[in-house]
């Protein structure tokens, strides 16, 4: 059963997996907190327009690596971290780069849906606005609606824009933290277990919405749910102990592993 | 019924239940004899206040002529001398002074009653001789003695005659005192707060000063004022006695507060919030200003103005930078010596004349009545600015 569907998968990538470039690249990163090492020499390339998802059992450091792609970690005290990460080939740790421009090139999707206790409408034009991006006017509305529109949103609540975004349910405030995120026009969108909090039907909804805007942006996503990173991602990194023991094309990680701990990991073995 | 099995029987079940109860009617019975002293404490309050609210009238002849402008007391006859106010007659020539019609006439006026007179007829220990005792009751029967609404108890300062002392001064005093706090308090407090929870790093040398912080809530307010006699009124030569002073004096001991309960009110914005924040590349102060504190208003609003209400009942602090002197005339700016409620309740619980209990106990009341209605503004505001998230 399982076999199938990546069979599928496999054939529908054959198709989009040419002319590669990449986007982000993370060079011999360290990490320490405090006196932690969570993240080992991590070295790693990630491309543009698809979707990357990180695997690994708990504790391994995937969120970590994924807040170092926006600076996240830097609002952590006590964090030491080594290493160059670029973007489009620059270092987004090089002296004088502001962290609040680096995040907004590179948006952040949570866990949890953490909406703004604000109307859904707001939620949405908030950054954009102290962006700058656009004027408050018809030109807000529009980027409003184009972004739920884009977050697979806008039908459910086209009528009630002005209510609060935290009266919608579980799915639809994932689905607007990720309309808030598009509509800051970033060129990246980390998404850390976005679906862990949602049932099966918002989760599938999310993962349809992945697959539709990564013809615009490039995804990557921490998942713990193996089958969602078969669905989901073009590339899947394993991660183990704070290293990257294996990084490929997501069905060869799930068909064809090439080290024995993530075979391991992917039947279930540990983790 | 159905019949009643042992399927669900748990040996110790009885015991356990048996042991929830007690315990539950230690509690409740703990919370009924709070209410109960409370009760009892308002009850006395009220009981012994009421009286103050109203004041003995004499309704009297009064000659205005020449000589009642160098002395008043001449414009009475012996009996009605003795039993009405000093302080009243006193203020004939100013009433004179204001209505020149009433020059030449001969005029029936309420005067107001000394505190003898007003303690008898409220069947209150007096010292009435018998003779005036005699008058009283006749002018009683003919209904030339009333109690009237006491209006001078809310419209004047302080006075060595009973009869004529008020709490406005003090009332005014305390607003003034108030005002200063609040304005030098709450911003201070807030902000620093807002920069200690949200922008301060996280290392020793914060951790030093939020603990001290703490500290400084739990010091007894009479050090404060030994602070604030030493650097405003001996260092910065700041006026004794006047609001400004006491203001100041207060904020330093409601800062600690206000900004303990603020920090409290932050803390509870969920760390989520911030992160969503973060995650679209807004900054800290963006994040802060339109984020979070609309979230934390409600409670750090209700958290400074629980501080001034304290701050409006201390007594300490203010008798040593001087606001428990003597003040017949409300203040009327903040330089001003004035005097405040609590001090002026202090001041009189001292007195020995009888009438001056009465006026402790009202003046305890509008303090309370003042203390609810902060408490209650609080609720509002917190009511009204919440979020649901
Ligand atoms: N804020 C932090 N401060 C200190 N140590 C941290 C912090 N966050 C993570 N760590 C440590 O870093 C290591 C990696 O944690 P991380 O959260 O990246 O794991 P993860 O792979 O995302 O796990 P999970 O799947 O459970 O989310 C762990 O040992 C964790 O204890
Ligand atoms: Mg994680």
């Amino acid at each position: 059963m399982e076999q199938q569907n990546i069979n599928i998968n496999v054939a529908k990538r054959e198709k989009d997996n040419k002319d590669l470039r990449v986007k982000v690249e993370a060079r011999d990163l360290d990490l320490w907190y405090s006196d932690n090492h969570a993240l080992r020499n991590i070295n790693m390339d990630i491309y543009e327009k698809k979707i990357t998802s990180f695997i690994g059992a708990s504790g391994c450091g995937k969120s970590t690596f994924l807040r170092c792609l926006n600076r996240m970690n830097d609002l952590i005290s006590d964090v030491t971290i080594k290493g160059k990460i670029s973007v489009d080939g620059h270092n987004i740790y090089a002296p004088g780069v502001d962290e609040v421009a680096v995040r907004k090139k590179i948006g952040m999707v949570f866990q949890q849906p953490n909406p703004f206790p604000k109307s859904i409408y707001e939620n949405v034009a908030y950054a954009p606005l102290m962006h700058d991006i656009v004027k408050k006017g018809s030109d807000c509305d529009e980027l409003v609606e184009n972004s739920l529109k884009g977050a697979g949103l806008w039908e459910e609540v086209k009528d009630k824009l002005k209510e609060p975004g935290t009266a919608l349910s579980g799915g639809q405030q994932q689905r607007l933290c990720i309309a808030r995120t598009i509509a800051v026009k970033p060129d990246i969108i980390l998404m850390d277990e976005p679906t862990s909090a949602l049932d099966p039907i918002s989760t599938q909804t999310i993962e349809s919405l992945m697959l539709s805007l990564k013809e615009q942006f490039t995804i990557i996503v921490v998942t713990h749910n193996m089958q969602q990173a078969t669905r989901v991602a073009d590339y899947t990194a394993f991660f183990h102990l704070g290293e990257i023991i294996e990084y490929n094309e997501t069905e060869q990680i799930f068909i064809n592993p090439q080290v024995s701990k993530t075979e391991q990991y992917i039947t279930g073995q540990f983790g | 019924m159905e019949k009643n099995d042992d399927y669900f029987y748990i040996p110790q079940l009885k015991k356990r239940n048996r042991n929830g109860k007690i315990f539950k009617w230690v509690c409740a019975s703990a919370l009924i004899s709070a209410l109960f002293f409370l009760f009892i404490f308002l009850f006395d309050m009220v009981r012994q206040g009421y009286p103050a609210f109203t004041q003995a009238y004499i309704e009297t002849e009064v000659t205005f002529n020449e000589d009642l402008k160098s002395n008043p007391y001449s414009a009475f006859d012996s009996d009605s001398f003795s039993i009405i106010s000093r302080a009243w007659m006193r203020g004939l020539p100013r009433m004179m002074d204001e209505d020149p019609s009433l020059k030449g006439t001969e005029q029936k006026i309420w005067a107001l009653a000394n505190a003898e007179v007003d303690q008898y007829i409220k069947g209150h220990p007096h010292k009435l001789r018998d003779r005036e005792q005699k008058i009283v009751d006749r002018m009683l029967e003919e209904g030339s003695i009333e109690s009237k609404f006491n209006v001078i108890f809310f419209l004047t300062g302080d006075s060595k005659i009973p009869e004529n002392a008020g709490f406005y001064s003090a009332i005014i005093g305390s607003l003034l005192t108030l005002l200063v706090t609040m304005t030098i308090a709450v911003p201070i407090g807030i902000m620093t707060a807002i920069y200690l929870e949200e922008f301060a790093p996280d290392n020793k040398f914060t951790q030093f000063i939020e603990i001290n912080i703490n500290n400084l809530a739990a010091i007894p307010s009479i050090l404060f004022g030994l602070l604030g006699l030493a650097i405003f009124i001996i260092f910065f030569g700041v006026p004794r006695s006047s609001p400004l002073v006491g203001g100041m004096t207060l904020a330093l001991m409601s800062l600690p507060i206000i900004i303990v309960s603020s920090k409290a009110a932050l803390k509870s914005v969920p760390a989520t919030i911030r992160q969503a924040g973060f995650g679209l590349g807004l900054t800290r102060w963006q994040i802060v200003r339109d984020h979070v504190l609309p979230l934390s208003l409600p409670g750090m609003l209700t958290g400074s103005i629980i501080a001034l209400a304290q701050a409006i009942g201390e007594t300490a602090p203010l008798i040593i930078v001087g606001m428990i002197a003597f003040v017949p005339d409300a203040a009327t700016n903040i330089l001003e010596p004035a005097t405040v409620m609590p001090a002026q309740i202090y001041t009189w619980s001292g007195m020995p004349e009888r009438m001056y209990i009465e006026k402790t106990a009202a003046g305890i009341l509008v303090l309370l009545t003042i203390l609810l209605s902060m408490n209650g503004v609080a609720i509002y505001l917190r009511k009204k600015f919440h979020t649901k998230w």
